[in-house]
């Protein structure tokens, strides 16, 4: 490859790629605003009509007080301009159900279902990679086949669904799990310092709430760790096996390196690149699944909130939640991407 | 069938059947198997179990009205039965008989997800052949609006989308192509830039084939099977979606007895269980089958899965 000899004389190829990466984001998080606006503006039903009630839509003054309260009176460009520069002063608007700032309503939201979300996903790296790998190496072999049989069934089976014959089973039956929401209702949620029940619990030095809202957290979460394991495992499986098949991978066990070292140094380092990948694809199938399994356990998380935004046309709320999201989502892919280039060297210098 | 000659085994194709797995015993099976002519998916028991089901599902679909004992959107007395000797799966809260409702429900699912990846597969094909063959500009173009739909989470833009356009069945379907077609995009492009440079496809535009003579006879042969076998995977995840949304209320309006809604109707009476988990099953079966059979396919196309690197091990 010819080097290029005006290149910037102090950014190393690892910056300039994070650098290329980190534009890339933002612009697809300009992407991100565009199509959340541009849905907004497609709904044929009248939002006048759903945030007002019929009575109030009949009369003409009112729904032209609301459209100008809203900015629908003004043309499509102007609203996009505006939304955008109410964006960068952290204006979401107001939500047209609960009359609240979108902004306000999404910082109770969103800790709920990052919670879940994080829970989730450490989890299912943990248990999906580890047991991928371990069906790699033992390919065609029993342990291979009961886990295809399990992650087929977990990447089969509906969300929601399951998570509705766990809640039967687990509260309904055997009383082992709590009921719904992040906290049983005799205990106060603890101080907010990250939003996360948990964490503030733990902060506070406060063990019951603590020790209640893992116990919350519990069965939704392995609801979804069941999905997001069943796409790790057979994501990292194949990935495990094309380095397994790699020729540094037989030098390393033919010059005598113990079982553990050539798993660890060598395979799931080779591995590692599609693993990410996948994780990244894994990380928004997750927050898809959250939205069904919230509404099941009543989580009062993002997902439940845009359920009920979208059902009564609550555009504000629509547009928030579709931005948080998809910035969320274009977040954890820079920094897997950044992950990649400081893993693989040939990334940087595409 | 004629007896298989075991003293000069056929192997099977070449690219099938790695040097690594070459076993005598492995290319016997093989030279009886491959007697056998039939196309390599179909031997795996499992793929033959998936194939089965979704047949059997078809078959409901088609037969219903001669299957089912009860209308589906007829109200008996008993309401909330339990399964029993009249009602299999027992009634619902209206007093509707749950197994009829269920095997109605493949009417919808199974037709709507059909139309979901078929059209998406075309769409996303064409945009992904477009874009790879022509490259430069119009590639820019197809593949950063491919990316932005790839920056949402599927079924919370589906949502956005089926929440603008107002709750039904089509709108949803309709939301559902809309964020379905980049992944065909995708493979499609990146098969098509592969093959774009091949002599036979070079050798074709230097007699003058235009471009869309030289897609379709040179290229699209040869690129066909991987998105045959995304659209068999993607089947089953039509169907999660599709009840997913209906389940959320943004899909099925009452009465229409499709599976994701009637599961919604168990989350209101919970502790009635045969409301929510007959259709589940049904869910079930049919997105397993269709990953069994799409697992099966993908293997006989990628070699390297398929057992061709049996016996590594550390």
């Amino acid at each position: 490859m010819p080097v290029t000899l005006r290149r910037g004389p102090h950014l190393g190829p690892l910056a300039r790629y994070i650098l290329i990466r980190f534009g890339i984001s933002v612009l697809l998080i300009f992407g991100v605003t565009l199509v959340t606006f541009t849905l907004a503006n497609l709904v044929p039903a009248d939002p006048a009509q759903a945030a007002l009630g019929e009575r109030a839509a009949s009369d003409p003054a009112i729904v032209a007080a609301f459209r100008e309260a809203q900015g629908l009176d003004k043309p499509v460009v102007t609203q996009y301009l505006l939304y955008i520069a109410h964006l960068f002063q952290g204006n979401l608007g107001t939500s047209t159900q609960s009359h609240n700032p979108v902004t306000q309503d999404l910082s109770v939201a969103f800790p709920a279902t990052a919670e879940l979300a994080l829970f989730v996903i450490v989890f299912s790296i943990i248990i999906g990679v580890g047991l991928g790998t371990w069906a790699a190496l033992r390919q065609n072999r029993f342990v291979d086949q009961l886990f295809r049989v399990v992650s087929l069934i977990g990447i089969s089976i509906p969300t929601f669904w399951l998570a509705l014959a766990a809640f039967y089973v687990f509260f309904y039956q055997l009383h082992w799990a709590p009921g719904t929401g992040r906290l049983s209702a005799s205990l106060q949620a603890p101080p907010k310092v990250t939003g996360l029940y948990t964490v503030d619990a733990l902060v506070a030095g406060q063990y019951t709430t603590f020790w209640n809202a893992l116990s919350h957290l519990i069965l939704p979460g392995l609801v979804l760790v069941l999905f997001t394991v069943g796409l790790l495992v057979r994501f990292s499986r194949s990935a495990v096996l094309d380095v397994l098949n790699q020729e540094y991978v037989l030098a390393a066990r033919a010059k005598g390196l113990s079982s553990a070292a050539v798993i660890f140094r060598y395979v799931l380092r080779g591995a590692s690149l599609p693993i990410l990948t996948i994780v990244g694809l894994a990380f928004g199938s997750l927050l898809s699944g959250t939205v069904l399994t919230e509404q099941v356990f009543g989580w009062g998380g993002i997902g439940q909130y845009a359920y009920k935004s979208a059902t009564t046309l609550d555009l504000p709320a629509v547009m928030g939640v579709g931005l948080v999201v998809g910035v969320v989502y274009i977040l954890t892919n820079f920094i897997i991407d950044v992950v990649y280039g400081v893993i693989d060297p040939r990334v940087r210098v595409q | 069938m004629s007896r298989p000659d075991l003293q000069n085994p056929v192997p099977l194709d070449p690219a099938l059947d790695a040097p690594t797995a070459g076993a005598a015993t492995r290319l016997r099976f093989a030279a009886v198997r491959s007697r056998l002519r039939l196309p390599s998916a179909y031997r795996r028991p499992m793929a033959v179990i998936g194939f089965t089901i979704i047949a059997l599902w078809f078959i409901v679909a088609i037969f219903v009205p001669w299957i089912a004992p009860f209308d589906p959107l007829a109200q008996q007395f008993d309401r909330l039965q339990p399964p029993g000797p009249v009602n299999w799966f027992g009634t619902d809260s209206l007093g509707r008989d749950v197994l009829s409702r269920t095997l109605y429900g493949a009417r919808i699912s199974l037709p709507l997800a059909l139309i979901l990846v078929v059209a998406s597969a075309i769409i996303g094909s064409v945009l992904g052949a477009i874009a790879g063959y022509f490259g430069r500009a119009v590639d820019e173009v197809i593949m950063r609006v491919a990316d932005l739909v790839f920056a949402f989470p599927t079924i919370i833009l589906a949502m956005i989308v089926t929440a603008a356009l107002g709750p039904s069945l089509t709108n949803a379907v309709i939301a559902l192509l809309f964020v379905s077609w980049p992944s065909y995009a995708r493979v499609m492009r990146s098969m098509v830039l592969g093959a774009r440079s091949r002599e036979y496809v070079v050798a074709g535009r230097l007699l003058g084939f235009s471009p869309f003579r030289s897609l379709q006879r040179d290229i699209l042969p040869n690129v066909a099977a991987p998105v045959l076998v995304l659209a068999t995977l993607d089947f089953g995840n039509a169907i999660l979606l599709l009840s997913g949304l209906s389940f959320l209320g943004l899909g099925a309006t009452p009465p229409t007895p499709e599976w994701g809604a009637m599961v919604a109707d168990g989350v209101q009476n919970f502790s009635d269980w045969w409301l929510a988990a007959f259709p589940g099953l049904a869910i079930f079966t049919v997105v397993v089958a269709f990953n069994l059979v799409g697992d099966a396919l993908r293997d006989s196309l990628d070699p390297r899965t398929a057992g061709a690197v049996q016996g590594v091990k550390i």
